[in-house]
C-alpha cells in the first residue's frame, strides 16, 4: 500500500476503506503534514443558499479541495416544457431561478420571438427593461441581504427585504403576484401597467440609491466584513472565462462583459448606463459591482420611464397573441383565433434558437428548438448559477473554511436554477 | 410644556399604570391586607399544567431554517418587516433540526430529496409539526412530473398553505393555524391519526442501529462500543 500524498490519492485510498473491518487493520497510511478530514456540508445547511451539497476535504482548517453534488431540487423543467404548448411553458421557465423569473420568462419568449420573426412593440420592450431592472434590483437585495445573513450581519437583511416589499408591491401592481408573475408573453407583455405605477415606481427609485448608500454604510466600513471580503479567494479574469463564468462574477475581476452592451436586447442600446466592473476579482470586487450595479439599474428605470412610448403593449399577431377582450363580443374571427390559441397554442416554424440576456448572475440562455408542431421540441437553459459553480472549487482551494461560505455567498448561486 | 403628574393613588384601579403600579408594590412586598387579596384575585388564574404548556408551546415555536426553492424567499419574508413573525412568538428560526419545533417545507421536493427531509424531520424532537409550503410540497403543483413528490406521500404534515409561492401572509395564517390546533387540543389527537408520534431518530437503539453507541442509555446495555 502506497502512502498518498495528494487529495485525489487520499480519496482512492479513503473509498477503499472497508468500514466493517477493526479500524487497527485499515489499509489507510497517511503521510502528509495532517490528517485529511472529508466534511460533508449540506445538503441542508443554512449557509449552502438552498440545497447544495458540499463534499470539502479539509487539512486542518484548510480547504484543499471541494466538490459540488448537485441534483436535490431537480424538478424537471425542460422536460415539463416539451409537454406544454408554447404559452404554458412560461410560467414552467418562470420557477427555474427563482429570483431572476423575469429574466427566466424574458430569455424564452425572446426565443420563441425569434423563432416567429416577431417584432415586439417599442412599449412593450421598454416595460419588459423596468421590469426586468426592477427584477434585478430585487435579486441583488435578496443575495445581500442573506449574504450579510451568512457573514454575521443580521440586520441587513431587514433592510434588504425591506426595499424587495416594495419592488414586489410594485410587480403585484402590474401583474397581480408577488413571485413568478407571468408578466412576459410571447409577443410583448400581459398588460399595460397601470395608472399610479409609474408614479410609484418613480417614487422607488428615487429612494433606492439612498437605501443602497445606508446599506453599504453599514457593511462597507465594517472590519469584520472587509476582513472576510478584501483579498479573499481572488480568481483571475482568465481562469474566470476559462470555466465559462460570466456576469458579476467575471465583472468583478475586470472583465467588462455585460450583454446589455455587447448585444443589446429589448432596447437596451437606448439607454445610457455603465457597466461596474473590479480590478482584482476577490470578494470584495464581487460584493462593489452588485452593490454598483443596483444604481446603475436605477438610472436605466428612470430612463426607460421618461422614454416610455406610447402604443401596444402587445405585437398584433393573431396567430400568436390573443385579440381584445372586447373583440370577442363582436368578431367572429376574433372568437376563433381566441379560440385556436388557447386549446391548441400557437405554432412555431420549425428551426432553433438560442436568446442570450444579462441575468443577475450572468449569461442567461435559452435553446428552443421547434418542430411545426405547437409544443417546443426541446427548451434547454443555460442557466448561470449552474456555470458559475464550477469556479467555486479553484477560488477557495488553498484558504480557509470561513472563507468557504464568504465566497459562496459571494457566488450567489441559485440552486432551482442549477438543478432545473 | 407642562408636566401633569398624577398620584397612583388617584388612578382608576382598572388602569393599565395602576396595575403596573400595583404589580411593583407586589413583588417589592408592600402590598399588604386587603389589597394583597384583592391584587391576588385578579392576578392568578387556574389552569391545568397541560393547557398551560400547550398555550405556551403555541406562542414559542421555533421554526427550523430549512428552506428548498422559491417559497423559502417567502419564508425568509416572514421575519422582515412586512408581517413580522415575531408578533406571534416563531422568529426563531433555528439552524439545527434537534432545537426546532417546526419544519417549513418550503419548495419543491425532489425525489433525491425526499430521503433527506424525511430524515431532518426524525432528527427534529418531540413536539414537532410541519407545515408544507406551497403547492409543490402539497401537491406537486405546476410541474406535476417524474422528479417531484409530495411531502404527504413520505411524511406527517400537518398544516398545509396553497399559493405558488404563498404570500407572507398566507403563511402566518398556516403558523397561527397551527397555533390553535396546539392550543386547542391538548392531547394532539390529530398527530395521532396519521401516525406522527415515535417517529424521532433514536441514537443507539439495538434493534434499529446495533452498531451505534447508546449515548443516553444505561452503560451496561450500550451495543457495539
Amino acid at each position: 500500500m502506497s502512502t498518498p500524498t495528494s487529495v485525489s490519492e487520499y480519496r482512492k485510498a479513503e473509498q477503499a476503506v472497508d468500514i466493517d473491518a477493526p479500524i487497527g487493520s485499515q489499509p489507510l497510511g497517511y503521510a502528509g503534514e495532517q490528517e485529511l478530514l472529508t466534511l460533508n456540508l449540506g445538503p441542508h445547511h443554512p449557509a449552502t443558499h438552498g440545497v447544495l451539497r458540499l463534499l470539502t476535504t479539509l487539512e486542518g482548517e484548510v480547504v484543499r479541495d471541494i466538490k459540488p453534488i448537485i441534483g436535490y431540487v431537480h424538478t424537471g423543467i425542460e422536460k415539463t416544457a416539451e409537454q406544454k404548448s408554447y404559452w404554458k411553458v412560461i410560467p414552467v421557465v418562470e420557477r427555474m431561478d427563482y429570483l431572476a423569473y423575469y429574466f427566466n420568462s424574458m430569455a424564452y419568449c425572446g426565443a420563441v420571438e425569434t423563432l416567429l420573426d416577431l417584432e415586439v412593440p417599442k412599449r412593450a420592450q421598454y416595460l419588459r427593461v423596468i421590469h426586468l431592472e426592477l427584477n434585478r434590483i430585487m435579486s441583488h437585495m435578496v443575495w445581500l441581504g442573506t449574504s450579510a445573513l451568512d457573514l454575521g450581519a443580521m440586520s441587513l437583511l431587514f433592510y434588504c427585504f425591506r426595499e424587495r416589499d416594495n419592488i414586489l408591491d410594485l410587480f403585484e401592481m402590474s401583474s397581480g403576484a408577488r413571485m413568478h408573475t407571468r408578466y412576459f408573453q410571447v409577443g410583448g407583455v400581459m398588460e399595460d401597467i397601470p395608472r399610479g405605477f409609474e408614479e410609484k415606481c418613480r417614487a422607488f427609485i428615487k429612494r433606492m440609491p439612498r437605501a443602497t448608500d445606508d446599506m453599504r454604510a453599514l457593511l462597507s466600513h465594517n472590519e469584520i466584513f472587509l476582513h472576510r471580503m478584501r483579498n479573499v479567494t481572488p480568481l483571475d479574469a482568465e481562469t474566470l472565462l476559462g470555466l465559462g463564468v460570466s456576469g458579476p462574477l467575471l465583472r468583478a475581476a475586470g472583465n467588462p462583459w455585460d450583454l446589455r452592451k455587447a448585444a443589446p436586447y429589448s432596447s437596451y442600446e437606448d439607454f445610457e448606463f455603465n457597466i461596474p466592473i473590479g480590478t482584482k476579482g476577490d470578494n470584495w470586487d464581487r460584493y462593489a459591482v452588485r452593490v454598483a450595479e443596483i444604481y446603475e439599474s436605477c438610472k436605466i428605470i428612470e430612463q426607460a420611464l421618461d422614454g416610455l412610448p406610447e402604443g401596444a403593449h402587445i405585437a398584433d399577431d393573431r396567430k400568436v397573441v390573443l385579440p381584445p377582450r372586447h373583440e370577442l363580443a363582436t368578431s367572429m374571427e376574433a372568437l376563433i383565433h381566441h379560440f385556436k390559441l388557447v386549446t391548441e397554442g400557437l405554432r412555431e416554424p420549425p428551426g432553433e434558437a438560442y436568446y442570450p440576456i444579462e441575468s443577475p448572475r450572468g449569461e442567461l440562455g435559452c435553446f428552443v428548438r421547434a418542430d411545426g408542431s405547437s409544443k417546443p421540441a426541446r427548451v434547454h437553459m443555460r442557466d448561470p448559477s449552474f456555470v458559475n459553480l464550477q469556479a467555486t472549487a479553484p477560488m477557495v482551494k488553498d484558504s480557509y473554511l470561513a472563507d468557504l461560505i464568504a465566497t459562496l455567498a459571494m457566488l450567489d448561486p441559485i440552486l432551482g436554477g442549477i438543478d432545473r | 410644556m407642562e408636566i401633569i403628574r398624577q398620584n397612583p393613588a388617584d388612578l382608576d384601579p382598572a388602569d393599565f399604570r395602576a396595575r403596573g403600579i400595583r404589580a411593583r408594590d407586589a413583588l417589592r412586598g408592600d402590598l399588604e391586607g386587603d389589597a394583597l387579596e384583592k391584587y391576588v384575585e385578579e392576578r392568578v388564574l387556574t389552569t391545568t399544567l397541560d393547557k398551560a404548556l400547550n398555550w405556551a408551546r403555541g406562542n414559542a415555536i421555533f421554526p427550523a431554517t430549512f428552506g428548498l426553492a422559491c417559497c423559502a424567499i417567502e419564508m425568509m419574508e416572514l421575519v422582515a418587516g412586512h408581517v413580522d413573525i415575531a408578533r406571534f412568538g416563531a422568529e426563531a428560526f433555528r439552524g439545527s433540526p434537534r432545537q426546532s419545533d417546526l419544519m417549513i417545507i418550503s419548495g419543491r421536493i425532489s425525489i433525491k430529496m425526499a430521503p433527506i427531509v424525511r430524515r431532518i424531520y426524525d432528527q427534529m424532537l418531540e413536539p414537532k409539526w410541519a407545515i408544507a409550503m406551497g403547492a409543490c410540497s402539497s401537491s406537486m403543483g405546476v410541474f406535476n412530473n417524474y422528479a417531484i413528490v409530495p411531502a404527504d406521500k413520505f411524511m406527517p404534515v400537518d398544516v398545509h398553505v396553497p399559493g405558488c409561492p404563498p404570500r407572507p401572509e398566507a403563511v402566518m395564517h398556516g403558523v397561527l393555524k397551527l397555533r390553535s390546533m396546539i392550543q386547542d387540543d391538548p392531547a394532539m389527537g390529530w398527530r395521532d391519526r396519521y401516525e406522527a408520534r415515535g417517529t424521532e431518530e433514536i441514537i443507539g437503539d439495538p434493534r434499529v442501529a446495533p452498531n451505534a453507541i447508546n449515548v443516553f442509555g444505561p452503560k451496561d446495555d450500550t451495543a457495539g462500543a
